[in-house]
């Protein structure tokens, strides 16, 4: 399954979807707390205002202050993906998310058994099973998030800033 | 639409709760929150009636914005009448609490009558009942928030609630929600206590969906956004330093009340300043400042989430208070300190924890401690009376005096009703800082001369939140006016009053105002709610609220004679910087204001203001 998955992201959809794959990038040092990415969330999805339909969840720490926003991460080996007994989840070849086929499902909630990250959920109103599906490659939550806490980058590449970083650090400096 | 169409009448007597529409006319006619929960206020309350008594209701309501993605859009407004003042009180807060409100589907709870006993309201979308809460009473606000979470097994249940302030009946007290935003001032929270209600807890899981064109929404309130990110003061100011940024701004221009404003500079303030909270500790190396925080919908997140100094006095060995949790906010730094003198950084954040804890307006406990700093300097109050050497500037006595007054012990009991009573009792009602019973707020009058004007006619007693003319005379916001000169004022003041009165009923917050005129709120208000919300019609809104409020005042038995300044700031020119020699000139303004108002010289409405208007 491996080989098969990295074939379809490294050949295949190279070859017939000329885009590089993007992960979402969160850095809770910049989270403000300020929701707009759950309310986005649920906009794209069922077009109203709800952080309770979101597929993000900023969780508040309080006596520390750090907010922390957080979502699928679209595991390659997805545990969600393997678990399901009807192949109700599917790869995204072209953004590389693991995608919920609303009519294949079946709401037997294994998935979110499987799931060592907790960020696929069952939906009671629906009967289904909902999960982040990078929005078809261009995801409301990072567009909504006004301080950068969120982005969508090059997947190949979420490390490079804060490479960056400690190489302005090391190198970059007079001490140096 | 985006209203959410229906609002939730509770009956504390009779234990009852009950669903019914809202008024669609009075919606379009007051937009929400403060005016529309105004005008249902004002419509069933008598004027005359006793605060505290079962006779008061109190409302808590959202705006058509709350719980939208326009920036800012979280908040909500508790209006009743308040007891510090026995004027309409309608008080702002933020955090998460309103929006989960209106996505529970509630534009507004009505409460009416009193509970025989401790009660809290649970909603968890369409379905809400009255609990009993015997358990919760005799508790603070956090510990509330978190009992209420664990029993109803929901860490997502968001809480609005008094502490020991209110259920002991603090003048002040405030309703806190989200632990440490508030309603804050006016007494709100006393009130709440009064009718044995100590909390609301909500959990809305249906959203907000029925805006009325989502696509322009969608547009108008991004481009809105990137204004606020692109403005130096909520783009880079508040998010940076929060509003404490003003603290050394308004102490060099000479307008920063010191000492129960016997002085209008304060020596300390760079100690107690925005500057001083990012600057590490000499004490422990460590940052005052942890982080900054917005509140729901908010892309400017000026909040302050600070950590005190684990070793110092006032927190040693209480690890209650050594997380993180929200403050200094410019207000209450202020009010803890310069106004008494006290320049301890760490008192200030503990006394303000302990406001938001028990739910107390820091700004009027503050400026209370000034007056009996300065009852206690002149020899009026003695030490064995209050307990503690009260000299002007102790941060010992502050914190002490934070710890007794929530609870009601000893002479805190006397400090819980506010300085216009303590200061009448002790026979020098002069030196009580405030306009109609409520303590002034962080600016002087004499240093910023539209502030004067503003404290004397705002509608819920002194009170910088209702025009805050600081933006123009001091930060240039929209236009640069003298804070020293007294002409154009009156108009200056009417234009804030009526503009933030349509801002504070859209449900969004009016620090917006840093960066947006009523030309950007109008927009998005006509997005989410139809198209009838023109420029020209959101201001008449507003002036229409703010005469609304005044004339529910005059029936209460408000005159031309409240709207004045403590002889202090009419008579004692100011000492120091570029208002020496300077007192207010209100006398000068007020006249005119009410002429632009279309008032009589009584301050009354005049009946071609009132037919202008629809009241």
């Amino acid at each position: 399954m491996r080989a098969a998955v990295r074939r379809a992201l490294f050949i295949d959809s190279r070859e017939s979807h000329p885009v590089m794959q993007k992960s979402l990038h969160i850095n809770p040092d910049k989270c403000t707390g300020c929701l707009q990415c759950e309310m986005a969330c649920s906009y794209e999805n069922y077009a109203v205002f709800a952080p309770a339909k979101s597929r993000i969840k900023v969780f508040d720490f309080h006596t520390t202050g750090r907010k922390v926003p957080y979502t699928c991460t679209q595991c390659d080996e997805a545990w969600c993906l393997h678990a399901c007994p009807v192949e109700a989840i599917t790869l995204d070849k072209a953004t590389g998310a693991k995608v919920v086929n609303e009519s294949t499902c079946v709401g037997c909630k294994v998935c979110t058994i499987s799931c060592p990250f907790g960020t696929i959920n069952y939906v009671q109103e629906t009967g289904k099973v909902q999960k982040c599906d990078l929005c078809g490659g261009d995801p409301a939550c990072a567009t909504a998030c006004p301080t950068g806490a969120i982005t969508y980058i090059d997947a190949n590449w979420t490390g490079l800033t804060k490479m960056q970083a400690w190489a302005d650090k090391l190198g970059n400096q007079p001490a140096a | 639409m985006s209203w959410a169409g229906k609002i939730l009448r509770v009956n504390l007597t009779a234990g009852t709760v009950k669903s019914e529409p809202l008024n669609m006319k009075w919606a379009k006619e007051y937009i929400g929150s403060r005016g529309l929960a105004t005008k249902y206020y004002v419509e069933e309350v008598d004027a005359k009636v006793d605060p505290l008594s079962t006779a008061n209701k109190i409302i808590w309501a959202t705006g058509p914005l709350t719980g939208t993605m326009a920036s800012t859009g979280g908040r909500y407004t508790v209006v009743t009448k308040g007891p510090l003042t026995g004027a309409i009180a309608c008080s702002n807060s933020g955090g998460y609490w309103g929006a989960e409100l209106k996505m529970a589907g509630w534009d507004m709870i009505i409460f009416e009558g009193a509970s025989a006993k401790p009660v809290y309201l649970t909603i968890n979308d369409d379905v809400a009942e009255l609990r009993d809460a015997s358990a919760l009473w005799g508790h603070s606000v956090w510990e509330t928030e978190e009992t209420l979470k664990k029993l109803h097994q929901d860490p997502l249940v968001r809480v609005s609630s008094i502490g020991l302030a209110g259920e002991n009946k603090v003048l002040f007290a405030a309703v806190v929600n989200d632990l440490h935003r508030a309603a804050g001032r006016s007494g709100v929270g006393a009130v709440m206590g009064s009718k044995n209600l100590k909390a609301i807890a909500v959990r809305g899981t249906k959203g907000v969906g029925n805006i009325a064109d989502p696509k322009a929404f969608m547009k108008v309130t991004a481009e809105k956004k990137k204004i606020l990110h692109d403005n130096a003061v909520t783009g880079q100011g508040l998010p940076t330093y929060g509003t404490q940024v003003l603290m050394n701004v308004i102490n060099e221009i000479g307008a920063l009340p010191t000492r129960n404003h016997r002085d209008v500079a304060f020596e300390g303030a760079k100690d107690i300043s925005a500057e001083a909270m990012a600057t590490p500790r000499a004490t422990d190396g460590k940052k005052h400042l942890v982080t900054n925080q917005a509140c729901f919908g908010c892309t400017i997140a000026c909040g302050r989430i600070s950590k005190l100094d684990q070793g110092h006095f006032t927190v040693q060995n209480k690890p209650q208070y050594w997380g993180a949790s929200g403050g200094l906010e410019y207000e209450a730094a202020w009010a803890l300190g310069a106004a008494n003198g006290v320049n301890d950084l760490e008192a200030l954040q503990y006394a303000n924890l302990l406001c938001n804890e028990q739910g107390m307006d820091p700004i009027s406990f503050g400026a209370t401690i000034g007056a009996v700093m300065e009852l206690y300097d002149l020899g009026i109050l003695k030490q064995e009376q209050l307990g503690i050497d009260a000299k002007f500037g102790s941060a010992q006595a502050l914190a002490y005096f934070a710890e007794i007054t929530a609870k009601g012990e000893g002479f805190g009991k006397e400090i819980g009703q506010g300085s216009k009573r303590l200061t009448a009792k002790y026979g020098k009602p002069e030196l009580s800082m405030s306009v109609k019973g409520q303590e002034f707020p962080a600016y002087d009058s004499r240093g910023i001369q539209g502030m004067g004007l503003t404290y004397a006619t705002s509608n819920r007693g002194a009170c910088h939140l209702r025009s805050y003319t600081v933006a123009s005379e001091v930060l240039g916001i929209p236009v640069k006016t003298d804070p020293l000169a007294s002409e154009g004022k009156p108009e200056l003041v009417k234009a804030f009053q009526d503009a933030t009165a349509a801002f504070d009923s859209s449900g969004l917050c009016i620090f917006t105002t840093f960066a947006w005129g009523l030309a950007d709120l109008a927009p998005q208000l006509a997005a989410a709610c139809g198209n009838e919300f023109t420029l020209e019609k959101v201001g008449e809104i507003g002036e229409r609220i703010w005469n609304m409020e005044r004339d529910f005042n005059n029936r209460a038995g408000f005159t031309s004679k409240d709207d004045t300044l403590p002889k202090r700031l009419l008579t004692e020119p100011a000492k120091t910087g570029p208002a020496k020699g300077l007192v207010s000139k209100l006398p000068e303004m007020l006249p005119k204001y009410y002429e632009i108002r279309g008032w009589t010289a009584d301050g009354q409405l005049k009946p071609e203001t009132r037919s202008r208007l629809g009241l």
